[in-house]
Formats: structure tokens, sequence, C-alpha cells
């Protein structure tokens, strides 16, 4: 096993002990991307210069054993929607290809203050808006465990680095499963916080009442370790909460005897494949035999979730999208005049996916059907919330299939909107309603893996972790 | 049949806050485009607004003043709609759940009756940016650069009601503006100078018969840029709306645009073009939640107000009504006349002093306790030495024009200029007879009876010996010589 396989904890006992440095990892990282990337194309951008530089200062810390934290050193990729001051940040489109921020995410900035190496930029669905990192304005990534297959998306480019060994470990961002599907499909553990949890300053928005950063990463340990750095109150978001940040890891390690864990009726039954309900069940029995009190629960809004989702987010999104109009920064078609140059601006800088929900939520918006679209999706989620609201006074956790589909081929979904839509169909609910969740892996189906998802009371991120590691326990994942 | 109009009023302030509405950014005149910027201004991908404070209360203080209601639970919304000068492609605004709603203000017309004009509501909204047209002309530089200073500046919109208590006149139109900048100003939210845009007004119009309680197709007038402007484009709109319907035609409901240079308003768009804004609530933003204690700090904010104020000053100093009305018209002025008023028994010599004599060296906006070149206790030291008959009007004058720019109170003035009143011990005996000599007819006049020739003689006088004397004397020297 090679340095860029270990996890993030491995790795700091071995700079705690001297036994390797920073830059040990960085060349291990370096030379799994020099095998791997031409297949994968997990980044946009890669700066191996610059993250040579952060592990040589990190080096000098730790001769001092003055490491900063347990990222210290620790090479990691980040999702191209989060901005970073003088790194291209390109948000998988052609608009935004030569965009570099003046200013850095607040995430990216507590990662670095911790010590952080940042490899690169990692690739995505445009502006988030997609499953399958298909809809990248600089191609597809590829699923690390069969080329052939998608990684998930839209923080596709990030779980295939976690899972290739290209990083170890990443930020993705969620907004109706982008971070925990792609964990799904690669292997990996993806967690979509609670909204509010981790600030949106410098998330390059999508939409804005869904979208949540949270940390992919090989194990529980290391998302709950990760997670802590990332997580707590920014005055830049109006949003994000003032509730003191536990330490995750305390929640590592512990026994499941006793503990409530709900499975919802509405997700195990139509449209979803035998296989994935079949992993889904064993991976039921593994937390009965730890002792785990399983209960049948019930979420009825769930069948309206997609349709919701899919007006609130295409409608904050064309909202969002309006800034990217050829005046400030970005992509600019010169035209005859104003109107010329913002639609031909805006006609060559968006892929297809984008102009169809800029599209679709220009029109759920529009005079006259604001209130048959937007306003009954905002009643939907509100009855979907509740729904969650009344689980959560039987259990502790609830359990689900992340995506009703197992891992599908490049170009097998794309052609066709609708059924790309609702491989999200388990995800959106979480997200509609601010809760936090975390898929980790739970078994395959041929070469592929297959997650299943935690999903938790508001903040109660510690609550995931304590189930979700002795849920890994159980497979041997530590 | 006769017409009247209905007057709507959507009144644009500044908001004289510290840093703009969603950042830290100053919020003040630049030394040159595009320096007070930042990420969040600019709308750079990823930024969020955090809202300010000062300008929620300052909305807040507006809305207590004219009486509305106020919304503890009120809520932002995207205005969505292209602009160049627009960064983020949508304006931080209220629509569902303003801040204010139904309030009064009570407009003095004539400064003699009180007439109740309905508020609608009262809003927060951020202001856009500004397009720079090359000075060359289009032709050789066929751009157009955009100036973000004022992206993001806070901005209050105040909306007359057209069904309760509308304006129904141009004259009453023209005393709401009035009264608005007026209030907007004591109240100190904001400096309201029309001519650096702080204050902006865009105007509905329609008109129905007098005495009907409908209403007929409204017109929207934009872009202008002074009370005059306004009036004038309401003034020019009645009239075509009154042609129009007196030949049996429609009014079209549309937008149009003020020519400023031919005095005319003309079509902008129809009601078929307008905008589809397409708010929805703002997702960056949590609605507010307001406490009653917030909102009763804010309402202890409030000063007395200039009607209330005026009818005090009538009461308490003796002025006039329309005395009364000049001196409080400035919320400055009056605070400085009544520091000024506490101290003196003649308030009619102090009203005098300050609009004739103040008024006329510093502009009367810039009048305040604090910040006035003449403070308080000059004013008081200057008229106790007028009182007592140490300095003449023109001799105080001239103390006024000495002091400028220096610290020093009246009495030290005199005292180290030596400026006192000239007597008869003092050469003003000398002066009255070199005038008589010099005028011979004029003595005779007056010998035979014409006095104002006397008035005359005591000016000759007077500028012979540059107003150091005091006229009563003077005159009394020459009754005495003649």
């Amino acid at each position: 096993m090679e340095l860029c396989d270990l996890d993030i904890h491995t790795l700091h006992s071995k700079l705690v002990s001297k036994e390797i440095t920073p830059i040990d990892i960085l060349d291990s990282v370096s030379k799994r991307i020099r095998e791997r990337e031409k297949d994968l194309n997990s980044f946009i951008t890669i700066d191996l210069e610059l993250a040579t530089h952060m592990a040589k200062e990190s080096m000098k810390r730790f001769e001092k054993n003055k490491g900063l934290s347990m990222l210290d050193g620790i090479p990691m990729g980040i999702k191209d929607n989060m901005v970073t001051k003088g790194i291209r940040t390109s948000c998988g489109s052609k608009i935004l290809e030569h965009y570099i921020p003046p200013y850095s995410a607040t995430v990216v900035e507590r990662v670095l203050k911790a010590g952080a190496v940042l490899v690169g930029k990692t690739n995505m669905d445009e502006f988030a808006m997609g499953s399958s990192t298909e809809n990248s304005a600089f191609g597809p990534t590829k699923n690390p465990h069969a080329l052939e297959y998608a990684p998930g998306g839209s923080s596709g480019g990030s779980a295939a680095a976690v899972a290739a060994g290209e990083v170890i470990c990443a930020i993705g961002s969620d907004t109706g499963g982008s971070i925990r599907q792609p964990a799904s499909f690669c292997g990996v553990v993806g967690m979509k916080p609670t909204y509010g949890r981790v600030s949106r300053y410098g998330l390059v928005a999508f939409a804005s009442s869904l979208d949540q950063i949270g940390p992919i990463t090989k194990t529980v340990d290391d998302c709950a370790l990760l997670l802590g750095i990332m997580a707590g109150h920014d005055p830049k978001d109006s949003t994000c909460s003032s509730l003191p940040v536990p330490d995750y890891t305390g929640f590592l390690k512990r026994s499941i005897k006793g503990k409530k864990i709900g499975i919802p009726m509405e997700y195990t039954v139509e449209g979803i494949d035998p296989d994935v309900l079949k992993i889904f069940g064993e991976a039921t029995e593994r937390l009965r035999s730890e002792g785990a009190q399983i209960e049948e629960i019930s979420l009825p809004h769930t069948q309206y979730a997609i349709a919701a989702y899919y007006i609130i987010a295409t409608a904050e999104a064309s909202s969002n999208l309006a800034r990217y109009d050829g005046v400030k920064y970005g992509l600019r078609m010169e035209d005859a005049d104003l109107l010329g140059m913002y639609e031909a601006t805006r006609s060559q800088g968006f892929g297809r996916e984008v102009k169809r929900r800029i599209m679709l939520g220009t029109y759920v918006l529009s005079s006259g059907y604001y209130d048959a679209y937007y306003l009954r999706a905002s009643k939907v989620r509100t009855l979907i919330k509740r729904d969650f609201e009344l689980a959560f006074q039987e259990v502790d956790v609830i359990l689900a299939p992340v995506s009703p589909v197992p891992p599908f081929k490049l170009g097998e979904r794309i052609k066709d909107p609708l059924s790309m839509y609702l491989v999200d169909a388990y995800t959106t609910p979480t997200n509609l309603s601010g809760l936090p969740a975390i898929s980790i892996p739970c078994g395959r189906i041929g070469r592929l893996p297959v997650g299943i998802q935690f999903i938790g009371r508001p903040f109660d991120e510690g609550g995931l972790i304590w189930v979700a590691d002795a849920f890994e326990e159980t497979l041997g994942g530590r | 049949m006769e017409f009247e109009p209905v007057i709507c009023f959507e009144v644009h302030a500044e908001l004289n806050t510290r840093s703009k509405l969603f950042c830290a950014c100053p919020n003040a005149i630049a030394q040159g485009p595009n320096k007070h910027i930042c990420p969040v201004c600019t709308g750079q991908p990823g930024v969020l607004p955090v809202l300010n404070k000062r300008a929620v209360e300052l909305c807040i203080k507006t809305g207590l003043a004219l009486n509305c209601k106020i919304n503890p639970k009120a809520r932002f919304a995207r205005k969505n709609y292209f602009y160049p000068d627009l960064p983020k492609g949508y304006q931080i605004s209220q629509y569902e759940e303003p801040l204010c709603e139904d309030g009064t203000l009570m407009v003095h017309l004539r400064d003699q009756e009180l007439i109740p004009v309905g508020i609608k509501r009262v809003h927060l909204e951020e202001d856009a940016g500004k397009l720079v047209y090359p000075s060359k002309g289009i032709e050789e530089a066929p751009y157009t650069l955009v100036d973000f200073n004022r992206a993001g500046v806070p901005l209050i919109e105040i909306v007359s009601d057209h069904q309760r208590d509308p304006i129904t006149s141009l004259e009453l139109a023209k005393a709401y503006l009035e009264n608005i900048r007026q209030l907007l100003r004591y109240i100190g939210v904001s400096h309201c100078q029309m001519e650096l845009g702080q204050m902006r007004a865009d105007v509905n119009i329609s008109l129905r018969p007098k005495g009907s309680k409908g209403f007929g197709n409204r017109v929207e007038i934009k872009n202008m840029s002074s009370f005059r402007f306004i009036l004038e484009a309401i003034s020019y709109e009645m009239k075509r709306q009154e042609e129009l319907l007196r030949q049996g035609q429609e009014i079209l409901q549309e937008t149009r645009l003020f020519d400023e240079a031919r005095k005319i308003t003309i079509p902008m768009r129809s009601k078929e073009d307008a905008p589809d804004y397409r708010y929805f609530p703002e997702p960056d933003l949590v609605p507010l939640d307001l406490s009653e204690r917030d909102i009763q700090r804010i309402r202890e904010e409030i000063p007395e107000l200039p009607w209330s104020k005026a009818q005090r000053f009538m009461d308490q100093y003796g002025l006039s009504r329309e005395e009364a009305m000049v001196i409080t018209k400035e919320k400055g002025v009056s605070d400085y006349f009544e520091a000024c008023a506490l101290k003196f028994m003649d308030k009619r010599r102090l009203y005098t002093w300050i609009t004739k004599e103040l008024f006329r060296i510093v502009p009367r906006e810039e009048i305040t306790p604090e910040g006035c070149a003449f403070p308080p206790e000059f004013m008081v030291d200057l008229i106790s030495l007028l009182e007592s008959k140490r300095l003449t009007e023109g001799l105080a004058r001239e103390v006024m024009e000495r002091s400028l720019g220096g610290s020093l109170s009246p009495s030290k003035i005199v005292e180290l200029e030596g400026i006192e009143i000239m007597d008869e011990k003092e050469g003003l005996m000398e002066v009255v007879k070199k005038v008589l000599v010099q005028n011979p007819e004029a003595v005779q006049k007056v010998k035979m009876g014409q006095v104002n020739t006397l008035n005359f003689l005591v000016g000759q006088v007077m500028k012979e010996t540059k107003g150091k004397a005091d006229p009563k004397v003077i005159r009394d020297l020459l009754m005495k010589e003649i």
C-alpha cells in the first residue's frame, strides 16, 4: 500500500513520528496523479508547484514539532465551485473558464489555515447541475473502479480523486445529493452537513437554500476530523449557524446497541433497483445484529420531493446565474449591442443542462406561474420537513439507500434528463429539509461500490458519525 | 366635467449609513470610479450579503415617523432583471412583507392646512451602479463603462397610497415631496441632496372625474432629476391625459420618460412590455426577527418633528406662524435657534439675526449647533453686545465677518480690534458737523419740517462712520445741531 492510499489519521501519525514528511505524501499523490489522471480526469486545475510550496512549509512545521492540525501536510482536492484566491475557479463551465477569483471561500481559508496542501480543483457538473459529472465543460470524470462508468455527480471529481488516491481527502458540495451519490458510486465516505453548519461564503451558488459544503474522505474517522475543521459560524454567511461545533471525533468507536434506526417504507417500494435493495437489506441486518433497533417509519411526502426540488433549485439557479452576463468577468462574446452581447455570451458560455435549468427556473418564477409552481413547491418542502420531524420523534437516525439506481455507465442517462433527475430521489428530501446525511460504502454490485446513507436530526452530525462509524466497523473498514 | 388627478409617488432616498447595505464598503462620495467596491458589491461568484443593521433601523425610523405599522418578521426578496449596472442580475429588495406598511404623512399645505397623505409602504433595498458614457461621444469611443461605487448603497423606497388619502392636486404633490424631504432630513436618515441623486422619485398619475372614487388607467413617469422637473412632468401629464379624455380617447397604461429639454413626457414602454421581475424570497438572508424593544428603541431616536416643533416655537418663543415655519424648516436651524433662545429674552432679534445675517453667510443646510462656523455661544455673545449697545448692527456684522475661520468670541474680537460705537467724545460730533456743512439744502428741508430728509442725513453720517455709530445717537445729535 502506498502513502496516497492511506487515510488522514494514519498519515498524521507517520508525520508526527517523523517516519515520513509532507513531501513524501505529496510525491506519492503526484505519482498517482501521473498514473491515473489521464484516464480519470478528476481535476480541472492541478497546481503541483503550489502544492509543493505548501508541503515544504508544512514540512518545516513538522520539523519544529509545530503541526497546525491533523490536516497539516495532507494533500487535498477542492471542488471547482469553491473560490480560491488567485487560482482559477471555473465551476466546470466555459463561462468561467478563465476566472481568477479575488478572494477565497471561508472553507478554503479554514482548511489552508489548518495546513492542508491544496493539490487542485476537482471536476464537476457545470455549476453543480448533474448527477454524473458528464455536464462538465472540461470533459467527464471516470469512475476509478471501472472507467466506463460515471463516478456520480456533481462532486464526481472530488469523489473519484479520493477513491483513486489522487488526494487523501476532498471537499464537495451537495445541493440534491452531489456529495453523497458520487461518494456512494466511488466507494468513499461523503457527508452533507446540516444546512448552516458550514459557511457557504465563496461557494458559487447553484441553489442557495439547498447548497451545503461537506467532506469527502476514505473513512468516517477522517470525515469527523475534516468536518470539525470546516464547520462553524461565519459572519459572512447570514444563513450559517452560530451553534458551537462539537469534537466530532468524540463520537467514534461507540456501540450502537439500542440505537433506534428508522427505515422509510417509501424509499424501498417502487422504482428501486433490486440489487440496490438487496444491499440495503444486508446493511439493515448488519445494524440489527449490532444491537440497533430497526423500525419502519413513514415519510409520506417523499414522492413529491423530486418535483419540489427541481422547481426550487431551478428557480434559485435562474437568479443565481444571472450575474454571468459578460459585463464584469468571465466569458464575453462581442456583439452589436448589449442584448446581443448578453445572448451570445450566455448561449456560448453555458452548457445544455445549465440552460435547461435556467429556462425551467425562469418559467416557474414567472408572473402567473409563481403560485402554481414555486409557492406550491415551497409548501411541499414544508410538508417534507415535517415528515422528518415526526419521524425523528420515533427514531434517532434514518437509514436509506443513497440512490434508487446502481452506478451507471457514462452516456447511459445523459440523453434523458428525467431519468437523470430520478437518480436524486432519496437524496433531495434531506436538502429540502436541511438535514444532515452521510453516505458510506456498504457493498458492491459487480465491480462497482454502492453506499447507504444515514440521515440525522438538525445539527446531529455527531449522531451520524456515531452510527456510520459503527457500521463501517462491521465491514472491517477501519 | 372636471377631472382630478390621482398622484402616487415612489420616492427613493439613499440612507446615510457608514457602509453599504450588504458589505463593509464605505457609503460615501468616492475619489474616482470603482474605489468603493469589493467582491460582494460587484457580484463576484460565491459572495453572500450580510445585512447592515443600521440601515434596517433607519428604514424603521422612517416608517415610525410616517406612522406606519412595522413588520417584525420582514423579509427580503430578489427583483430579477438584466442591466450592466446591476452586478448580480438581481436587486435585493423587499416585496411581500416589507418593513413598514400603512402609514400617513400630515402634509403642510401653504404652511397652513394639514392634509393627510396615505403611505402604502416603506421598504429597504440596494442601489445599482452607474453607467459612464465616454466623454468623446459614443461614435468615437463605442463602449460604455460601469462604476460600481453606488452599487449596494442602501435605499429606502417610500410609496404613497393611491386609495387611502391619495394626492389629488399638483399643489399637494409639491408639498408632499417637500415634506418628505424635510422629514427624512429631520430624522437624520438621508441627506436627500437631489443633485447628488440621494433622493429620486418616480410618479404614477391617472385622472378621474372629480368626486369619483374610481381610477383611470395610470401612467408611470421616470427619469426626473429634480423637484422642478417632477412637477413639470406631472403638470404636463395632467394636461395630456385631460385632452385625451376630453376627446373621448383612452389613456394607455404605460411607462413614459420626461424629456427635460422639451418639458414633455414621451412613451418608454407599454404595459405589455413591462418587465416580469420574477420576485422570490431572498434565500441568502434570513427573515428579520425584531422585538418590540428593538422597535421602541428606534422610536426613541425620533426627534421632535417639524410641525409640532413649529407649534411649540410659536407657543414658547412667541414667534409668528410664518417665522416658526421658517426657523423649523431645517432641523439644524431649529436646534441652533433653540440653543441660542434659551439664553435670551429678545427672540425676535435672534430670529432676525439668524434668518437675515446667518443665512446670508452660512448655507442654511449647514447650520447646526455643533457644526456651524458661528456656534450658538457666538451668536449669544454677539446679540448681548447689541442689546447692551456696545455694538451697532453694522459693527456686529463686521464682527461676524472678521471672525470667519477663527475661534474668537465677539467680545474678544471687539476687545482685540478696539471696535466700539463711535460717540460724541470720539469725533462723532465732528462727522455730524461735516455732514451738515456738506448738505445745506437737506438741512434747510429738515428745518422746514421734512422729517424724511433727516433720515437721509442719518444715512450720510452712518456712511461716513462706516456704521460704527448708533443711528439713534446720530439722530439726536443731528436734531441738536439743526
